[in-house]
């Protein structure tokens, strides 16, 4: 399995390095939401709550592009029919694609987070950056799984692009509320306050459960 | 298999139930002394919010054993389940919004979070009906419908802690809107009350499944008779046996 996994994750990043599609669009998309919130909230920095809610709303909607894009080449090129012709464990392309997805995601916020920083910030993000690190890991994972697994039940629907926004918003309403949670008081004005464990500790259950669901009922997303 | 079996007696007690409870919630609860006469809508949003739910659970269970036997009734029985505890979501929406109003003075209250919860999880049910209807392979759909509903099934628990947990970090005070701190007489009246609703969801849910079940047969008959001139069947949401 891990060579299925090594190799279909190799394919998705050389995919992605060739065509250059998802990562930069959600980067660019991210920037222009950052400059949308600044005209539509007329505030040139923020801190806190507004920060971070700011920060997640755009990670969020930005994640949402990467989702909509993540099979289209499994269907349009027959990456499916290839895949399930080779003799491996089907969990694999779970596994890689939920790679693939977390990695498009750490790269699109080493430019949207430092962005955030220099746009709207007003404090310095160095204040509690290892903190802020540990909420965008946890929060990346949740998002990667449940992304995945949206995007396979969307693929293959004729309303593609309109069912896995639908879909993933309240799915991920308890990510965007804990990673906030958490991450408002790290962008507090007057120093980082401490951060807050038990939405870290939500997080990572959250990521847990839906890691197992994924696992037991990804393979039925894949019979045709 | 015959869902229209035992649905008449069924029927006659979810009617009596419900007369009871109604005949309970009006002349035998005390009025609260706090909220006073509108109070006793909590004998109607608490019962439809807990059989939504169980509902929605039931919806998540029936869909595992789709998955299992591969047995298309199974999926329609999710689906039925899931369509009822849509409607009963959105009654316990509306019933708490007007509760809101009437004792807070307002129809939307952020700090309640078990109204929050409950938006949520009926923003995730409704797509439900757009995810089948979006799906034209019949097998496809029931498959997929039935990995939605386990998805969602595995979200509403966290989704109801997570924003439990949100709340009590600004307003550690709690709604205590369970049957947890309620004196015997209103506690009697509210189980009633549940009762009621849950054998109306019951006998809706044996009705629809009995109705689908007539409509099936009846085409089949139909086609059987016709041949092939008769047209397909249209797309649909709903499963087709």
């Amino acid at each position: 399995m891990r060579r299925a996994v090594g190799a279909l994750l190799r394919k998705d990043l050389l995919v992605e390095l060739r065509t250059k599609e998802a990562v930069p669009a959600m980067a660019l998309f991210s920037i222009s939401t950052f400059v949308v919130f600044h005209f539509g909230l007329d505030r040139s920095s923020l801190d806190g709550s507004l920060a971070a809610g700011v920060l997640w709303v755009t990670l969020l909607f930005a994640g949402v592009l990467g989702i909509n894009r993540l099979f289209v080449a499994e269907v349009e090129q027959g990456g499916f029919d290839g895949f399930l012709l080779a003799p491996v464990d089907r969990t694999s392309l779970l596994v890689a694609k939920v790679l693939a997805l977390l990695a498009f995601l750490v790269l699109v916020q080493l430019i949207a987070v430092p962005a955030f920083a220099f746009l709207l910030l007003g404090p310095s993000p160095w204040q509690a950056l290892p903190e802020l690190l540990a909420v965008l890991a946890l929060a990346d994972v949740g998002l990667a799984v449940i992304g995945t697994l949206v995007s396979a039940i969307a693929i293959r629907t004729r309303a593609r692009d309109l069912i896995v926004p639908i879909l993933l918003l309240p799915l991920l309403i308890p990510i965007v509320l804990a990673a906030a949670q958490a991450t408002a008081p790290l962008l507090a004005l007057d120093g980082a306050g401490p951060l807050p464990g038990r939405w870290l500790a939500f997080l990572a259950i959250y990521d847990g459960v839906f890691g197992l669901v994924a696992y037991a009922i990804f393979d039925f997303l894949l019979e045709d | 298999m015959t869902y229209g079996k035992g649905l008449r007696p069924l029927a006659a007690l979810t009617a009596l139930t419900l007369t009871a409870a109604f005949a309970l919630v009006f002349f035998f609860a005390p009025l609260d002394a706090d909220q006073g006469f509108v109070q006793k809508i909590f004998y109607v949003h608490v019962p439809i919010g807990i059989v939504a739910l169980v509902g929605f659970m039931a919806g998540g269970v029936f869909a595992i054993q789709h998955l299992r036997t591969r047995d298309p009734r199974h999926d329609l029985r999710s689906y039925v389940a899931i369509h009822i505890a849509i409607v009963l979501a959105l009654g316990t929406l509306v019933t708490g919004s007007i509760w809101a109003k009437a004792s807070w003075g307002s129809w939307w209250v952020w700090q309640e979070p078990m109204l929050v919860s409950f938006l949520i999880v009926f923003l995730l049910y409704a797509c439900y009906t757009p995810l089948r209807f979006s799906i034209e392979d019949r097998e496809r759909q029931a498959r997929y419908a039935s990995v939605f509903a386990i998805v969602a099934g595995a979200f509403v628990p966290l989704n109801f802690a997570a924003v439990r947990m949100a709340e009590a970090y600004i307003h550690p005070r709690t709604f205590a809107t369970t049957g947890g701190g309620l004196p015997g007489d209103m506690l009697l009246t509210f189980l009633v009350a549940l009762a009621g609703i849950a054998l109306l969801f019951v006998t809706l849910w044996k009705y629809e499944m009995a109705s689908k079940n007539a409509t099936f047969k009846l085409r089949a008959l139909r086609r059987a008779l016709a041949g092939d001139e008769l047209t397909p069947a249209r797309r649909s949401a709903a499963p087709t046996l």
